[in-house]
């Protein structure tokens, strides 16, 4: 997915649907213009298990505001025009399933979606009843790991997803701090392993510190809460997207870090 | 739970390895669960068979909760619906629930487990009272998260658990009932997955949770077959009934007769407002087949799978689900669903308080409320399964006797 870049890979991600019923393709824009390697787009949804405060609060505006996996393909049409960075879709099981799942799949890869993260999917029932679908329409799909997962999980995780391996920094819901020498701890005992993916940092990154780190020790990191965060506040979404990529990237503020 | 005779009783109706009931169940859990699940089951069965487990379990449901409950031939209820009506009460459970009898059967299983923390979530706040309970009987730790709804409308129990040493936490997400707070009990859990054990309170939930529930719970019907056949020579009754939230009563009045299809299953869930009037809780009526709370089953749900709010007047029956165990009774005919209004629940709580002097929680009296539904013959044997009693509704109790 990413083969081509030796420097660290930043992901951010965004909410569909949030801040504006029709924001998403000019936020997908702002964060490409902004330097942004990858965006993932997270699919609202009503009961969001693994998201803390922040990406629930943004899920039900999303939600109030008309966002449906229909209305996102819907505004997504045309996003190749203008974007050639990858996007990754990211949401639960339950309103993909609604949609239909191999649907879902034929018209994410027709708008140019590279791959997937729903992380209530696991891998048995992947294996079993998802994995030729996503083969078929040439989507990649990406499962998590944390510090809790066993050497030989990892490796049988890593050998399903294609794209890359989605490491969370702290076993716990988006949005929490991480203790960084643990993390450090864990990204190098994962290092060790030689995966075939590379391992993108996700969770609780909210800063250069983070970003740092995951890129000395993984291949990059994807940032959640800290950007939905950012995207509150009154400026337009191109400039507080650029403001706060630069801050990720240590491009402002670096004296603080 | 009960040995051999469980095990051959149920057959057709035991989830497979991967916690499937055919189509419904299974455990669609992100990553940051999947060490405590795999280690519940891996280890569920073996711990739950074992001597010591089984010796502490039935002596703590003989001398603690006051077990074997009554089986009570109702005479004047009877009566009035011309057939022999039996309560099996539930309610005179210590805590006033069926709930314990899963409780206490968690509880000892977080101990074999060796976890300090435990976790729960509560709609009326009986499971809840429950999970305090027997944290402080065994001294451990207690966090439960109740919806901001229901805590202003079970508020006995909310001072309950709080005298018992627990932590309430409200839940101000979504519909602020039990659906938001099982939510929030699973995010605790991801955070703390490696102290906490986290001791759900129905028959929902990823695998093994809806099996085990059931497992504890069936003490209800082993019971029923034992008290049926000392007061009326058989075991098998016509009819067996219980309300329906997420499923646990029911599942545990169903568990032993479910082999024997003579005997008809009814499960009775509410219906609300009505089924057609956008507030109501009947899923198998309303929903489709969706992902919640970690497994598949029927699930009150948009076109585009977002989980619609439910309503039921009874808070411990206001959940946009079923157990996995009741879809598949529901598709494959096994049990029958009937559904009961908030009106017909109170209505037919006054009444057994008055014809037999026993006041009923608000969940039950939808159980009580389908006997007018049935068909009844002067012969036939019904057993309602009582699952709780009212102290905690005598606010709704109150409301009702002053407009009528
Ligand atoms: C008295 C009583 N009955 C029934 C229920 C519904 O739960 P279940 O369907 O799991 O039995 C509750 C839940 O709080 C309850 O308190």
């Amino acid at each position: 997915m990413f083969d081509q870049k030796s420097s660290p890979v930043l992901n951010v991600f965004c909410t569909a649907g949030y801040p504006g019923a029709d924001s998403t393709p000019e936020v997908i824009q702002a964060l490409q213009e902004s330097g942004v390697d990858m965006v993932e787009i997270g699919m609202p949804y009503s009961d969001p298990l693994a998201d803390g405060p922040v990406i629930q609060q943004v899920n039900a505006i999303a939600l109030d505001n008309g966002m449906s996996i229909s209305k996102l393909f819907h505004d997504l049409q045309d996003i190749r025009k203008e974007v050639h960075i990858p996007l990754m879709l990211m949401g639960y099981l339950n309103p993909v399933l609604q949609y239909g799942f191999e649907k879902f799949c034929s018209d994410a890869a027709a708008i140019g979606i590279d791959g997937l993260i729903i992380p209530d999917l696991p891998d048995y029932e992947f294996e079993k009843n998802y994995k030729q679908v996503l083969l078929k329409y040439g989507l990649d799909f990406i499962f998590l790991i944390t510090p809790e997962t066993s050497e030989a999980r990892v490796r049988r995780l890593d050998s399903l997803s294609s794209g890359f391996i989605y490491a969370v920094a702290t076993s716990s819901i988006t949005g929490n701090e991480n203790v960084w020498e643990d993390v450090i701890v864990y990204l190098q005992r994962i290092a060790s392993f030689h995966l075939n993916n590379p391992v993108l940092l996700g969770f609780g990154i909210k800063d250069h510190k983070g970003f740092h780190i995951a890129s000395k020790y993984a291949a990059g990191a994807i940032v959640g809460s800290a950007y939905i965060k950012a995207l509150s506040g009154d400026s337009d979404i191109k400039s507080l997207t650029g403001k706060f990529v630069r801050h990720i990237l240590g491009e402002v503020e670096a004296g603080n870090l | 739970m009960n040995g051999e005779k469980a095990a051959n009783l149920l057959k057709e109706f035991q989830p497979d390895e991967n916690g499937f009931y055919g189509r419904y169940g299974g455990a669609f859990i992100p990553e940051m669960l999947y060490a405590n699940i795999e280690q519940l089951k891996s280890r569920y069965l073996d711990i739950i068979a074992g001597a010591a487990f089984k010796k502490e379990y039935f002596s703590l449901l003989k001398d603690y909760v006051g077990r074997p409950t009554p089986l009570y031939l109702a005479q004047r209820l009877s009566a009035h619906f011309g057939a022999s009506v039996f309560l099996k009460r539930e309610d005179l459970c210590h805590t006033g629930a069926h709930k314990i009898n899963n409780t206490i059967g968690q509880i000892l299983l977080a101990g074999h487990l060796g976890k300090k923390r435990i976790i729960a979530e509560t709609g009326a706040g009986q499971h809840g009272v429950a999970t305090a309970t027997v944290c402080a009987l065994k001294g451990l730790q207690c966090v439960v998260y109740m919806g901001e709804k229901d805590m202003a409308r079970q508020a006995p129990n909310v001072a309950r658990m709080k005298m018992l040493g627990a932590e309430v936490i409200p839940v101000m997400s979504g519909s602020k009932t039990l659906k938001d707070a099982t939510n929030e009990a699973i995010r605790d859990w991801i955070g703390n997955a490696k102290d906490t054990y986290y001791l759900i309170g129905s028959v929902v939930g990823p695998h093994p949770y809806p099996d085990m529930v059931a497992r504890f719970q069936s003490i209800i019907s082993d019971e029923i077959r034992k008290q049926l056949h000392e007061q009326t020579g058989t075991s098998l009754p016509d009819y067996v009934l219980a309300c329906v939230g997420g499923g646990s009563n029911a599942a545990g009045a169903f568990y032993h007769f479910l082999d024997d299809r003579q005997v008809q299953l009814i499960a009775v869930e509410a219906a609300g407002h009505g089924i057609t009037s956008g507030k109501s809780a009947a899923t198998t009526q309303l929903g489709t087949d969706g992902i919640l709370h970690g497994s598949r089953s029927l699930v009150m749900q948009t076109e585009d799978g977002q989980v619609v709010e439910p309503h039921s007047i009874s808070a411990g029956l206001d959940y946009p689900g079923i157990g996995p165990l009741h879809a598949h009774l529901f598709e494959t005919g096994r049990a029958k669903f009937l559904h009961a209004t908030d009106t017909e629940s109170v209505a037919a709580c006054i009444q057994l308080a008055r014809m037999e002097g026993i006041i009923p929680a608000l969940e039950s009296g939808h159980a009580l409320a389908a006997l007018a539904q049935l068909q009844l013959k002067s012969t036939d044997k019904v057993v309602i399964c009582l699952s709780g009693r009212g102290d905690k509704d005598m606010e709704n109790f109150a409301l009702e006797m002053l407009n009528t």
